[in-house]
């Protein structure tokens, strides 16, 4: 019932907004996101932006993970 | 500032990532089992999908919490909607998950017997059904935690026309969080935090629970990297006997949340005593509209009262203790046996995100 789906904002008309997902256009309302840019992926629940996704939080955490794989891969080197 | 990739789940759904972070979790080595409860049908969902038991080490269980908003719904307020719509011929609008769930009879029944009752995907699009039926009364059935009365408030503050009345059956997690902490014979060991509604109100709304309750907590996402990586984060807390709040769910959750939907909120609505189905009353769990909206409250405007008398569940059903965590789904004795999706008894098989729905749909997953 919380599910929210992320999705581009490609367009923006005062309170309205369009959003792109995997070729989907769809409608959404941005009244609880004031600051939100042309753009911006954002998270969409019931019809509502809700959140802007922070692109580089995501890549912190992408890179964390990629951190684990090389330590993993170090150990493995270690070892051998 | 780095791009997302064309698709931005993609990297969230990485099995080399998934196969890292089962690893380190299962190098940790705590002193006793670990029970964790998480609060939402999108983690329960998502965990069944993605096959997440099946990788945990054995010393850790993932317990669902009362997470599904139709769940937790006790059936007076779907009562009184059922009674909006046949007894008042309103056109009663809800989200389709609400519309199999019982209170006498169901929206879906009610329906049948000749009700005006429509599906909307959202507030936003009551507030156009009332715009274009000036003529006819809209009643809105809103349910769902803070990621939905947001949603609420925002279409209450957009000027809806007058015709447009609500049910709030909004609830609140962080004072049914309090009250789990009560529930005799449930021991947890931390919280997985519910991904969205905390995008809403922000970590900082759970920095007390998490001191007073003496638990670790986590917010965690959707992907099965994020539950796998909030998992991690909550595990090492509790292995290191830490009693803190991590955020793996960066990208979408800050310390102080979305203001503005946390403004439209206190503006439309007042914390209110609210019924849980498993939990019973909790105060302040619920939202009542404030007096300045008190206009588009269908109840008031109705002279309707809820009907506090209406067994909270059927007969033999255990939905109350599964969604406490106090019985796994297949300790009812009607789960596969008489209760199935097809044929369900409770609101636990009912809703789509309801413990007994996920479980039944994605058990095969887990026989391994
Ligand atoms: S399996 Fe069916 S009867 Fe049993 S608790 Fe779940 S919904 Fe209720």
């Amino acid at each position: 019932m919380c599910l929210a789906i992320p999705m581009r904002l490609s367009q923006i008309d005062g309170l309205r907004g369009i959003t792109q997902s995997g070729g989907v256009c769809c409608e959404v309302r941005l009244d609880l996101l004031p600051q939100v840019r042309v753009g911006d992926h954002v998270l969409v629940h019931a019809g509502y932006a809700i959140e802007v996704l922070d692109e580089t939080l995501a890549a912190e955490t992408l890179e964390l993970l990629a951190e684990l794989g090389a330590l993993e891969d170090g150990a493995a080197d270690g070892a051998s | 500032m780095r791009d997302l990739p064309s698709d931005p789940l993609a990297a969230f759904r990485d099995p080399e990532s998934m196969r890292r972070l089962t690893r380190r979790l299962h190098e940790l080595a705590p002193s006793r089992p670990l029970t964790f409860m998480h609060v939402c049908g999108t983690h329960e969902n998502a965990i069944g999908r993605f096959g997440i038991r099946s990788l945990l080490p054995p010393w850790l269980r993932i317990l669902a919490g009362p997470g599904c908003p139709v769940c937790v719904c006790p059936p007076a307020e779907i009562d009184a909607a059922v009674r909006l719509a046949l007894e008042r011929s309103v056109l009663l609008a809800t989200f389709g998950d609400m519309l199999h769930v019982v209170g006498r009879i169901s929206l879906a029944r009610a329906r049948a017997l000749g009700a005006d009752v429509r599906v909307v995907r959202g507030p936003h699009e009551a507030s156009l059904l009332a715009r274009r039926h000036p003529d006819r009364q809209v009643v809105l059935l809103a349910v769902g935690f803070e990621t939905t009365a947001c949603t609420t408030a925002a279409a209450l503050l957009a000027d809806p026309p007058d015709n447009l009345g609500i049910i709030s059956a909004h609830r609140l997690i962080p004072p049914a969080m309090d009250a789990l902490l009560g529930v005799p014979g449930l021991r947890l060991d931390g919280f997985l935090l519910p991904g969205h509604a905390t995008t809403i109100t922000g970590t900082a709304a759970y920095l007390s629970f998490t001191s007073a309750s003496g638990l670790p907590t986590a917010v965690a996402g959707f992907e099965p990297v994020d539950i796998l990586l909030g998992l991690e984060r909550l595990a090492t807390l509790a292995t290191e006997g830490r009693v803190e709040l991590a955020n793996a769910y960066g990208r979408a959750v800050r310390p102080a949340g979305n203001l503005a939907a946390q403004r439209a909120i206190e503006s439309v609505f007042e914390p209110a005593d609210a019924s849980w189905r498993g939990l019973g009353t909790i105060p302040g769990s619920g939202l009542a509209l404030r007096a300045t909206f008190r206009r588009h409250d269908a109840l008031a405007r109705f002279h309707l009262e809820l009907d506090p008398d209406l067994p909270d569940s059927v007969p033999g059903c255990r939905c109350g203790e599964v969604m406490v965590g106090l019985v796994e789904p297949e300790g009812c004795p009607h789960f596969d046996a008489g209760c199935a999706p097809t044929s369900p008894r409770g609101p636990c098989m009912i809703s789509a995100e309801g413990t007994c729905r996920s479980r039944f749909i994605f058990r095969e997953s887990e026989l391994d």
